[in-house]
């Protein structure tokens, strides 16, 4: 048994380059239970960050009680991390769960039947169409439904009501990976596989603490390491994380600078020569604009600029440039800082410079934060059209409404989708009336939390909120919905490297709980949206004819799920699309061709001036002629809108923690993992630290021009200069209200986006530090992550204990190969 | 040569445009894209303005022409609020934008027939950006009108 809080990736299975990573299968079962005691297993995937690990669900007398990763997977190979072994299952079978609906009467939520409260809901909405229209409709929805549920919201947002008012957290989470991949290569669609690290003899991590936040797919870099032909690592990132003490080159740069370093990362390649001049020549546009764009980016302007040194961006780019396969990965520390898109486009340029797209080894990864992130993108609740269609493109839009059998004319395509941030701001601004949030919270996600309360109490707005608990988000709703959990329904859902799972229904709901599909089939039917010829605009009654609905939707697009059914996916391993007639089962790398998705009449997006966020007209966009050619897209450094000054002098970044996902909704109700990680901390750097006369553990204010949060101190190894707060820590567990000591670290986030993702800038603000009170103990931030105490110190050691053990069962299997893995049966239609 | 009379135009519209910029930025703080990006492009007005002061060195400039204003191209004094505001105060910013647009397109004629390398590189760039700005207007111009014109209260 191994206590898998005290070891987050568990045992090492090391393997060489071009090998294959060995299975091994993790188990825990609920205190006692043993695997003779349960009924049956249940297939599924994890929904607790976007890795996608397959599993199978422990159930015994109708109750969730365990769980274990699938060996036979190509996403995990068995493994699963502390959330998936803990928080699916025990954050989803808890007291706390809401059963029943409620409604706002007199100012307080009472339960009352779906009769009641759909009821209600109906009468608002049809009101308000009636009397405002469409655009007085908003809906903000998750990175953590199934696909047929954002399918199904998609069709009723654009064609039952007509409205444009449409996203999900996805934005805060992955809206910079879409866009980046929109920008470079025509369209959506991640190019690498998790399957490169087997093959790469380098990985850089672009602010991407992926030790933190995909755990599993930090094993498979550790098991590398741990192997005869260790990887390179390249780590961009200012604190001192996991990935930093194992990387040959740390760039602990200032927040607010990746572009310029990428500047300079990309002109030390194209100096010394590194770049393939043919694949440029046959599968690229736009070098001389990105020669011009890097030119005054030397290392050491870029050294200047950024706080780091000199030589240490030369090794980074010399690594980058000689090195035969290099595996890129990229997350929030690039998609939430400043000019989010254009340094993640940077990442992009680098491996078309080298030609380094979909060969074995040679992978990008813009990476995704939440679960089914990539689903929403591809289905359309949040912002895109469904099947990654191009809102411009008349034939599109044209595509949508034959298959829907609608009116073109009632799909918004007049304008860019709303993204989150406007749609707060209509509410704010009273032009939003209804607003529908499902499976999410921004009373905690959101930034500058004082401003988004006021809106979501605002008596105009009429608030839906469905989800699994009374969330900080809930508490302020006219109309409380209990939906069905990850276990509790069945879907299909689609992970960064495109594999698709299916996560089957292991339990009944808790009381009158329901699934998201059902519920919003049920207003589809109440509202009696309908096609041109008078029939129900939504007939399905399952998912499965959701999915089957959707394969349609997806048919042609580079999100291709024609070939696969519900049938293909039990079974075996999950499936990475396109999967269809020419890929019978799915395409593990994008673009091996040098064949990118830029046609005009295929793409996505005629793309965006990165600097302004300015849209492309399709004319020029045609002009360009890109037949198929990537396009390498640059704009100029500008620094942070908010810099440090005289009476904020430190930089504020937020982030996240190996136990606890999102706002702690699951991970909070799972006994390990909250107490790993029980309340907010934020970490500071040992010199900082002294000068203001702080040590470990002390209770500090910090303020920013938005508010202010009251936490103990860690004093770690992050960057001098800088605060790190993770974002966790709501007020659900502390009476719902921010109360006399603030923990939420979106008290302080400037309300600020990246103009072309519209992704929130949380990664830079200016704050400053008061120490309030001294320590009553170590602060309760854990010692195994990038938290971890600087220097020696007396904090204990985190570790979980009983509750924590799992078992590790190794070699249980050969380890899955595609297509081999992939169910052979069934599918194609 | 005339040139001087367009030179000393443009320079007065790029720095009439880079103010009006920051008017805006300032009286829609609450809207943080139009902020920041005005404050932006306001200083790319400013960087306009200062490459055409080689250039007027050796052409010179004329404060007026014998041409009487008939347009005025004043700038904004002050702006408008509300959703509405913010769609008037940009549609401003999108005509005075223009006008420095096609400005920009004479002077480059002027330069062409001149065969002024100097001059023909000091246009190719300020107006790209130019060009990016009213782009830029008009996305989010375009963003904005339906909510606007049609569900903001009145």
């Amino acid at each position: 048994m191994a206590d898998r809080i005290a070891d987050i990736w568990g045992s090492r299975t090391p393997y060489g380059r071009g090998g294959l990573w060995p299975v091994r299968v993790d188990q825990a079962l609920d205190g006692g239970l043993q695997e003779a005691d349960i009924d049956r297993w249940v297939q599924s995937a994890c929904v607790l960050c976007s890795n996608g690990c397959a599993c199978d669900i422990a159930v015994k007398d109708g109750a969730m009680v365990g769980i274990r990763g699938r060996a036979g997977d190509l996403v995990n190979h068995g493994r699963l991390g502390p959330k998936g072994l803990f928080a699916s299952w025990q954050g989803v079978s808890h007291q706390d769960r809401l059963t029943r609906p409620m409604i706002r009467e007199h100012g307080q939520l009472v339960e009352c039947s779906w009769d009641t409260a759909m009821g209600r809901i109906v009468a608002r909405s049809q009101e308000l169409l009636r009397t405002k229209g469409p655009l007085s409709h908003g809906f903000y929805t998750s990175g953590q439904l199934f696909l047929e549920e954002y399918y199904a919201l998609a069709v009723i947002g654009k064609a039952g009501i007509g409205t444009p008012h449409m996203d999900g957290n996805t934005r805060l989470c992955t809206a910079t990976a879409a866009a980046a991949l929109k920008e470079s290569f025509g369209a959506d669609g991640q190019p690498g596989a998790y399957e490169d690290i087997d093959h790469c003899d380098a990985i850089f991590l672009y602010g991407h603490n992926m030790a933190e936040t995909q755990t599993v797919l930090w094993s498979r870099v550790l098991d590398r390491i741990a192997g005869p032909d260790r990887p390179k690592i390249v780590c961009m990132d200012p604190r001192d994380t996991e990935v930093a003490r194992y990387a040959d080159v740390h760039l602990a740069l200032r927040p607010g600078t990746n572009l310029a370093l990428m500047h300079a990362l990309v002109r030390e390649v194209l100096q010394n020569g590194w770049e393939d001049s043919a694949y440029l020549s046959d599968h690229t546009l736009g070098l001389e604009d990105l020669r011009k764009a890097v030119e005054p980016w030397t290392p050491e302007a870029a050294a200047e600029t950024c706080g780091v040194a000199a030589a240490d961006i030369r090794e980074a780019a010399r690594i980058f440039g000689t090195s035969a396969r290099v595996l890129s990965t990229v997350l929030q520390g690039f998609y939430q800082s400043s000019q989010a898109t254009a340094s993640a486009c940077q990442v992009n340029n680098l491996h078309l410079l080298r030609g380094m797209l979909g060969r074995p080894g040679c992978g990008l990864l813009q990476m995704n934060g939440q679960p089914t992130a990539q689903n929403n993108r591809e289905c359309g609740a949040d912002g895109d059209l469904p099947g990654f269609r191009n809102w411009e493109n008349e034939d599109h839009i044209n595509e949508l409404a034959k298959l829907w059998n609608v009116d073109p004319a009632i799909i918004p395509h007049w304008a860019p989708p709303t993204h989150a941030l406007q749609i707060f701001r209509y509410a704010e601004q009273g032009s939003i009336e209804f607003l529908w949030v499902s499976a999410t919270n921004p009373a905690v996600s959101m930034p500058q939390l004082p401003r988004i309360r006021e809106i979501l109490a605002r008596p105009e707005l009429f608030l839906v909120v469905q989800d699994l608990y009374l969330t900080e988000t809930a508490q302020a709703a006219d109309v409380v919905l209990p939906a069905a959990g990850w276990g509790e329904k069945a879907g299909t859902f689609t992970n960064a490297d495109r594999t698709v799972h299916l996560s089957d229904k292991a339990v009944e709901p808790p009381g009158e709980a329901r699934p998201d599909l059902d519920i919003f089939l049920d207003y589809s039917r109440r509202m009696d949206f309908s096609t041109q010829d008078g029939a129900p605009l939504l007939p399905w009654t399952g998912p499965e004819e959701a999915f089957e609905a959707w394969k349609e939707c997806s048919r042609g697009r580079p999100c291709d799920y024609s070939g696969i059914s519900y049938e293909k996916l039990r079974g075996g391993s999950g499936i990475p699309w396109p999967c269809n007639d020419d890929y019978p089962d799915g395409r593990v790398r994008l673009y091996n061709d040098g064949v990118f998705p830029t046609d005009p009449g295929y793409c996505e997006s005629y793309g965006h001036d990165l600097l302004t966020g300015a849209s492309i007209p399709p004319t020029e966009y045609k002009a360009a002629a890109p037949a198929g050619r990537a396009f390498l897209r640059s704009a100029e450094y500008t620094p942070p809108h908010e810099e440090p000054d005289q009476e904020f002098p430190l930089r504020y970044s937020t982030g996240r923690t190996a136990y606890h996902f999102h706002t702690r909704t699951k991970t909070g109700r799972s006994k390990p993992l909250t107490a790993a990680a029980p309340k907010a901390w934020v970490e500071m750097a040992p010199a900082d630290c002294e000068e203001l006369g702080i040590s470990e553990g002390d209770l500090v204010r910090v303020s920013s021009r938005r508010g202010s949060i009251e936490v103990p101190v860690r004093v770690s190894g992050i960057r001098p200069g800088s605060v790190f707060a993770p974002f966790h820590y709501g007020y659900w567990d502390a009476g719902g209200v921010p109360g006399e000591h603030p923990t939420a670290a979106n008290e302080l986030t400037l309300t600020e986006w990246d103009p072309v993702s519209k992704q929130p800038v949380f990664k830079n603000a200016a704050v400053r530090v008061e120490r309030i009170g001294g320590a009553t103990g170590p602060a309760p931030a854990p010692t195994t992550t990038a938290s971890r105490p600087a220097g020696a110190t007396n904090v204990p050691a985190t570790r979980g204990g009983p509750d924590a053990e799992a078992s590790e069962l190794l070699a249980a299997a050969a380890p899955p190969q595609f297509p081999g893995a992939v169910n052979s049966a069934g599918g194609r239609s | 040569m005339n040139l001087k009379i367009y030179l000393g135009m443009l320079r007065r519209t790029e720095v009439t445009l880079a103010e009006s910029f920051v008017e805006v930025a300032e009286g829609h703080g609450e809207e943080p894209d139009v902020y920041f990006l005005c404050l932006t492009l306001a200083r790319q007005c400013l960087t306009h303005q200062e490459k055409l002061e080689a250039v007027v060195g050796r052409y010179g400039e004329e404060a007026s022409d014998s041409e009487p204003e008939r347009l005025h191209a004043a700038g904004l004094s002050q702006t408008r609020s509300g959703p509405v505001g913010l769609l008037r105060d940009l549609q401003d910013l999108y005509l005075l934008a223009s006008f420095v647009d096609i400005t920009w397109t004479m002077v480059k004629q002027a330069a062409s027939a001149l065969r002024d390398e100097e001059l023909l590189a000091v246009v190719a760039e300020c107006d790209s950006q130019t060009s990016t700005q009213l782009k830029w207007l008009q996305t989010r111009m375009k963003q904005a009108a339906p909510q606007a014109l049609v569900a903001a209260g009145e």
